[in-house]
């Protein structure tokens, strides 16, 4: 078996991965292997997500279908200009608006990566603000379960007071 | 890497990586060298202004030498396309190498983090904290709705990928393997071997990682990696633990079997290596090896590899010289590392 990358040399790395429970193989010399870093055994994976957007891109129902509607009708990010084609080729966004100007098409394929379009993790402080606090909250409701449903109370009162101080600075600040 | 760590037994290194991009300027992949200029200056600047964070040390790698930049992605400091980007971007790296920042990569700003064994949530909380401290210098790019905006869509919202490197040679052995990953697959758990002839993984090294980026918190994220991982962890220990009692001879045979040809052998590829050495680091665990340590199988899992021989050798090396070379590296590895116990 000839390598995938170079076909010339002999394949003698082959590499199985298993993402969202579809498996996929390749067959890479050692030396092409090397230079993706398929060696590296803690590199990040660099070949499989691209590809596998740009599979999602073209075969998703729902998807391939809202594409072509929208490609007629706008194009091209207006603050970097990067087409939707090649963002649909290359597997990456050109800068931060391109999420608000291509937000319509992206948001079912978020959706298909991630299983939904809402965040809920951290929030930087200087942008924070209301959101920021509310979220905290959320987030310290569930610690603050967790904690009591393992009987660890002294640090779930701790967990307690924080959400009560937080919740007092969201009604001062209304 | 330290034996304080926990479960070292079976996970070898625990990873944590942020993605973050500044607001208003164009990600790496379609931004013009001007404003990749724009991303260091400002990431430079907060490094100088953040007393915490002047202790890194600042690698600009289009000044770099080749080989310099090969030893920071030998170390999982840098990715391998990192160092080949060229100018105006940097390798940010703490003196322990536990905290690594690539600038410019696939995203503005990268911040990693690595720790020995099962620390998945103390790695974390050191790129919190870096992360935490960045901030408060800079403009991150970040929506309301989806969260943090990175360079490909699988990484918006949290930004974080945490993964957690496993030696599973019990659960390979047994065929039990490709089950349990699978099954671990359906959890929202990305896993990845790297593969030799036949069906075992090169070495039984697997890297478990979370799959999805949005709509969960980040200690979610960890939790479910780590709760996850714990149940792989117990059930590669309980099929160690029957092999023990039930194929004692068998399991002692292959594990002695390995560790004398680590011990003789004048030629080695890489790929033997990584196969004996997963014997002999499963022989070091269960005390059958006395004198051999899982650290310095560990440490020869990394040494061996193809790239690390030539920096080692600081030469250019041809397949034949590298055989050579590993062979008598892990001779002597092993040699010293019995030698250092009697001590």
């Amino acid at each position: 078996m000839l390598c995938d990358e170079c076909k010339k040399r002999p394949a003698n790395v082959h590499i199985t991965k298993i993402v969202n429970g579809v498996k996929s193989e390749a067959h890479l010399c050692e030396e092409c292997a090397g230079e993706k870093g398929e060696l590296t055994l803690f590199s990040e994976s660099k070949f499989s997500f691209p590809s596998l957007l740009t599979g999602l891109l073209q075969t998703g129902p729902g998807i391939g279908s809202h594409v072509s509607i929208h490609d007629n009708i706008v194009d091209g990010c207006e603050n970097c200009g990067l087409s939707f084609s090649t963002f649909a080729n290359r597997g990456f966004l050109g800068c931060s608006e391109c999420y608000t100007h291509f937000g319509p098409r992206l948001e079912p394929l978020i959706r298909r990566i991630h299983g939904t379009y809402q965040h809920t993790g951290k929030v930087p402080k200087r942008i924070g603000g209301t959101a920021g606090v509310m979220r905290e909250i959320e987030n310290l409701r569930r610690d603050l379960a967790k904690l009591v449903s393992q009987e660890k109370y002294e640090e779930a009162a701790v967990v307690r007071d924080k959400i009560k101080a937080l919740e007092k600075r969201l009604s001062d600040e209304a | 890497m330290s034996t304080e760590a926990p479960h070292t037994d079976v996970a070898l290194s625990s990873r944590v990586r942020l993605a973050r991009n500044l607001g208003n300027i164009p990600f790496p992949n379609q931004a013009t060298e001007t404003d990749l200029a724009k991303v260091v200056g400002q990431v430079v600047k907060a490094i100088s202004r953040v007393p915490k964070l002047s202790g890194l040390e600042i690698i600009r790698l289009s000044e770099a030498s080749a080989l310099d930049r090969q030893v920071l992605v030998e170390k999982h400091l840098i990715s391998p396309q990192h160092a080949q980007g060229g100018e105006m971007r940097l390798a940010i790296v703490a003196g322990d190498e536990s905290i690594s920042v690539m600038v410019n990569e696939e995203d503005h700003i990268r911040i990693q983090t690595l720790l020995p064994g099962f620390q998945l949530y103390e790695a974390y909380q050191l790129a919190d904290e870096i992360d935490d401290l960045f901030e408060s210098q800079l403009d991150y790019a970040f929506d309301e709705r989806i969260g943090y905006l990175a360079a490909c869509p699988t990484n918006v919202g949290t930004g974080l990928r945490v993964s957690i490197m496993v030696h599973l040679p019990a659960l390979a052995a047994t065929g039990h393997v490709m089950a349990v990953l699978s099954a671990v697959s359906k959890l929202g758990i990305a896993v990845r071997g790297l593969y030799g002839e036949g069906s075992e993984a090169l070495g039984n090294m697997y890297q478990l990682s979370n799959q999805v980026t949005l709509g969960r918190s980040e200690h979610e994220l960890i939790e479910n990696l780590g709760a996850v991982t714990m149940q792989v962890i117990e059930q590669e220990r309980a099929i160690r633990k029957k092999l023990m009692t039930e194929m004692r001879e068998q399991l002692e045979d292959r594990v002695q079997r390995a560790y004398g040809i680590l011990c003789h052998a004048r030629l080695m590829t890489s790929q033997e290596a990584l196969k004996l050495l997963s014997d002999a680091k499963l022989g070091a665990e269960l005390n059958l090896i006395p004198g051999l340590s899982g650290e310095t199988i560990n440490e020869l899992m990394v040494i061996t590899q193809p790239a690390y021989l030539k920096t080692l050798a600081g030469q250019e090396l041809d397949p034949a010289d590298r055989d050579i070379r590993r062979a008598t590296l892990i001779r002597e590895r092993i040699r010293t590392g019995r030698e250092g116990k009697e001590i």
